[in-house]
């Protein structure tokens, strides 16, 4: 340790030539983009295929086909290029270094394009191992396993080559996404393979449902949860030049969130064969869950405090701002359904899309927006995006978007729970299910112009972008020395 | 009943749950600091020339809130289950549950059921009232396989007709609903090959007047005798003791053409509709019988 600080120091005195890896972090901003639409995309028109059933054209197209793929697009694709790309920026930043093996970390790039093409070709033909967010066939989940590997190697290998003695708290969240997910993946994963594109999942019956649905929760605490708040923890305070608001919060929250999150998946198991006790510990923990979710909320929120007037005139900040907004919404929302009673009424209907869509355009889509607007200019030499005035209507048209879309599907669920319970005097029921659909239609016409809102806006974004890109020249910045206060 | 295969499951299970509500608590009342006088004390690293961290204390609204929770979760593993094969002091169960509300229901209904138990079906299948119930009842169990208008679909039986498959007596019907019925016709076309099944594909069509090659339904005539007279009789009139139906009139279950036929004789079909009995119970059973007859009644002498 003394010498690390010794060489720390000496490096402190040196003028520093060295630059941060950028171009793995440009690759995957600009990805992010890219998949973002495509993901996007593809969930307006299974939006679409609902409302006119007639447009699940071919088996290749059809709804059924077409639904992995955009939840695999908009997860890993959008999502993990977003999470992987940040995460690749803000380790240097924050340890002062560069990348620790650069060319491992350019596999990690084209080894993760390599899986999303590999998605949107099987999911299509049908090739799919049918666990809901894992369904990608046994060959496609070994490349996961070896890019997360890679990937963890890259990231805990520049935290180790760090030039602060502490770690910054984004990079906390960061790793405890990297190391939970690899532990998600290979478990659920685990198959028993009958040909090159198919395979039986290792575990049987119930316990298959319960692996499956610690690996589902855990894949919205850890993917979408821990890994954007480590984006949360890094974007926020440098957009809004303020310090974080509590440290003890973060430890704090940053333990129990962690902690909790692994006991919540048997609340997608409300009523089914899994045994009462495991039902209830699901529920109970994420109850529990609330206050640890809301610990980043608040950090991040109030971080703001005494530089509030920001907001008016920053729409980065207005990205950043509100998708905690929407997070702490959703992480209201979600323990909420977790209860038992709550879930009979709630479960298999919209209100649990969305929700779902709550936190995935709310939450994840607008810190990932806000994010790629503070990012891509600093990686083409600038500090501002092409256009101030689009994003500005970028984030106005999203907001509307996301508003129309949860509040229609709000409505649309709660009235299908309760059409599925009414029951007539002699005990039959009052609606057949078809009824339930038929009442639908408004509401998921209300739902399309709300995800066609959010995804023109990703166009706004992608011109933006281009003109950006294109006014800029690709730069690495220097690698910067810490600074010497300890 | 136990969820475990041994003692030290239940040990587990339960330890390690009280466990983790002792570890939230204790990162709880190992971080509860009060807010200092004076400016809010600021850590003094700093992360990328501007990253840096305040120290306020949690705040107090968010702390009763975890704590809330945590009280919550130990009221809750006192009265329900979760501790391992703990039951909890209430006793609930979800199959508890299940069965207390079938219950309840059951007694709430059963009066408005059981008027029409007492009455014949032919009777029954004429009353209004007892017709809307069990047409209740058809669209809540019988729709999603025989549509909502019971005319039905391929490989889903028409009920609307005259046309039986195992018999249209009321006694028929009643037996259908509680146990089910199993349709097997066995494949033929290894057996045949493929010339003989379209030669009988062709004979079968000609027995319902549909259009056909003469020759060949000549040829499957006798294809017909040596094989098919068993289930479907000597004249093709079917047999419903067995299920095999009528080939000489113009219902069919899986289609007239003779692609549809010959697929049939080659790989043969094997139908099945569930059992209702331990689901339905007798007063519904009854409705149900007596509506499903109420659909055929007066077209019997149209079409027989």
């Amino acid at each position: 340790m003394a010498l690390a600080i010794e060489i720390q120091h000496e490096v402190a005195g040196m003028q520093t030539q060295a630059t941060y890896d950028y171009k793995v972090v440009r690759q995957f901003t600009v990805m992010t983009i890219v998949w973002g639409i495509v993901g996007m995309l593809v969930g307006v028109i299974i939006a679409a295929q609902l409302v006119w059933p007639e447009l699940n054209v071919l088996e290749w197209l059809h709804f059924g086909r077409l639904r992995p793929l955009h939840t695999n697009a908009v997860i890993f694709a959008f999502g993990g290029c977003a999470l992987i790309g940040s995460s690749y920026f803000v380790v240097q930043r924050t340890s002062h270094t560069s990348l620790f093996a650069p060319w491992l970390a350019s596999f990690t790039f084209w080894g993760w394009q390599a899986v999303i093409v590999l998605a949107a070709i099987t999911l299509p033909l049908g090739i799919t191992s049918g666990k809901e967010y894992a369904e990608l066939e046994w060959p496609i989940d070994i490349l996961i396993a070896v890019v997360w590997v890679a990937y963890a190697v890259v990231f805990f290998g520049t935290i180790v080559k760090r030039k602060t003695q502490h770690i910054y708290v984004a990079n906390w969240f960061y790793g405890a996404f990297i190391l939970a997910v690899a532990l998600l993946h290979i478990v659920n994963s685990a198959a028993l393979p009958v040909s090159l594109l198919k395979s039986y999942s290792a575990y049987a019956g119930v316990q298959d449902a319960m692996i499956q649905w610690w690996y589902g929760h855990n894949a919205v605490g850890f993917f979408l949860t821990a890994g954007f708040l480590g984006m949360m923890y890094y974007f926020v305070p440098k957009q809004a030049q303020r310090p974080v608001y509590s440290y003890r919060l973060s430890v704090v929250h940053f333990w129990a969130l962690i902690f909790t999150y692994m006991w919540a998946g048997p609340h997608h198991l409300h009523y089914t064969a899994l045994p009462d006790w495991t039902q209830s510990l699901g529920m109970v923990f994420s109850l529990i869950l609330l206050a640890p979710s809301w610990g980043g909320m608040i950090n991040g929120i109030m971080t703001l405090s005494g530089a509030w007037d920001k907001l008016r005139t920053d729409p980065i900040l207005k990205f950043l701002i509100t998708s905690l907004s929407f997070y702490g919404m959703s992480t209201f929302e979600g323990p909420m359904m977790s209860i038992k009673t709550v879930n009979a009424l709630s479960h298999y209907t919209d209100w649990t899309i969305g929700h779902v869509h709550s936190g995935a355009l709310g939450w994840v889509g607008m810190i990932t927006i806000g994010t790629v607007y503070y990012l891509l200019p600093r990686m083409y030499g600038k500090t501002e995006m092409y256009s101030v005035r689009l994003i500005n209507w970028h984030f106005w048209v999203a907001t509307v978007g996301i508003v129309l879309y949860i509040a229609s599907l709000w409505i649309a669920g709660v009235m299908q729970g309760m059409m599925w319970r009414a029951a007539n005097p002699d005990g039959t029921l009052t609606y057949a299910f078809v009824d339930s659909v038929k009442e639908s239609y408004p509401f998921w016409i209300v739902r399309l112009i709300g995800g066609l809102l959010y995804l023109s806006g990703m166009f706004i974004m992608a011109y933006n972008a281009v003109r950006t890109i294109m006014a800029g020249k690709a730069e690495d910045a220097p690698v910067l020395a810490p600074a010497a206060a300890h | 009943m136990s969820d475990f295969v041994s003692d030290s499951w239940h040990y587990y299970v339960a330890g390690l749950v009280v466990l983790s509500l002792i570890f939230c608590a204790w990162i709880l009342i190992s971080n509860m600091t009060r807010r200092k006088p004076g400016p809010v004390e600021l850590q003094d690293h700093v992360w990328d020339e501007t990253l840096q961290e305040y120290n306020n204390p949690l705040p107090r609204w968010w702390l009763y809130l975890f704590w809330l929770t945590l009280a919550f979760a130990v009221a809750y593993f006192v009265l329900y289950p979760g501790l391992g094969r703990w039951q909890g002091k209430l006793g609930w169960s979800s199959s508890g549950q299940y069965k207390a509300e079938v219950a309840t229901v059951n007694e709430q209904i059963g009066p408005i059921y059981r008027k029409f138990l007492s009455q014949d079906v032919r009777a029954v299948s004429l009353d209004p009232e007892a017709r809307a119930m069990g047409q209740r009842l058809f669209l809540t169990y019988c729709a999603q396989c025989h549509g909502s208008d019971a005319g039905g679909n391929k490989g889903f039986p028409n009920l609307t007709d005259s046309d039986w498959l195992h018999g249209g007596e009321p006694e028929n019907i009643r037996t259908t609903i509680e146990n089910g019925r199993i349709g097997v016709m066995a494949p033929f076309g290894e057996a045949l090959g493929s010339e003989n099944v379209k030669d009988v594909a062709n004979y079968v069509r000609s027995l319902s007047g549909l259009a056909h090659d003469a020759l060949r339904a000549q040829r499957g005539r006798q294809v017909f005798a040596d094989n098919c007279v068993a289930c479907h009789g000597p004249e093709g009139k079917g047999n419903q003791t067995v299920g095999a139906p009528n080939l000489t009139d113009r219902t069919w279950l899986w289609g007239s053409t003779e692609a549809t036929i010959i697929e049939t004789v080659t790989y043969g079909r094997v139908n099945q509709m569930p059992s209702f009995k331990t689901l339905l119970g007798d007063e519904k059973i009854h409705l149900l019988t007596a509506y499903v007859l109420s659909l055929s009644a007066g077209k019997d002498a149209q079409t027989r």
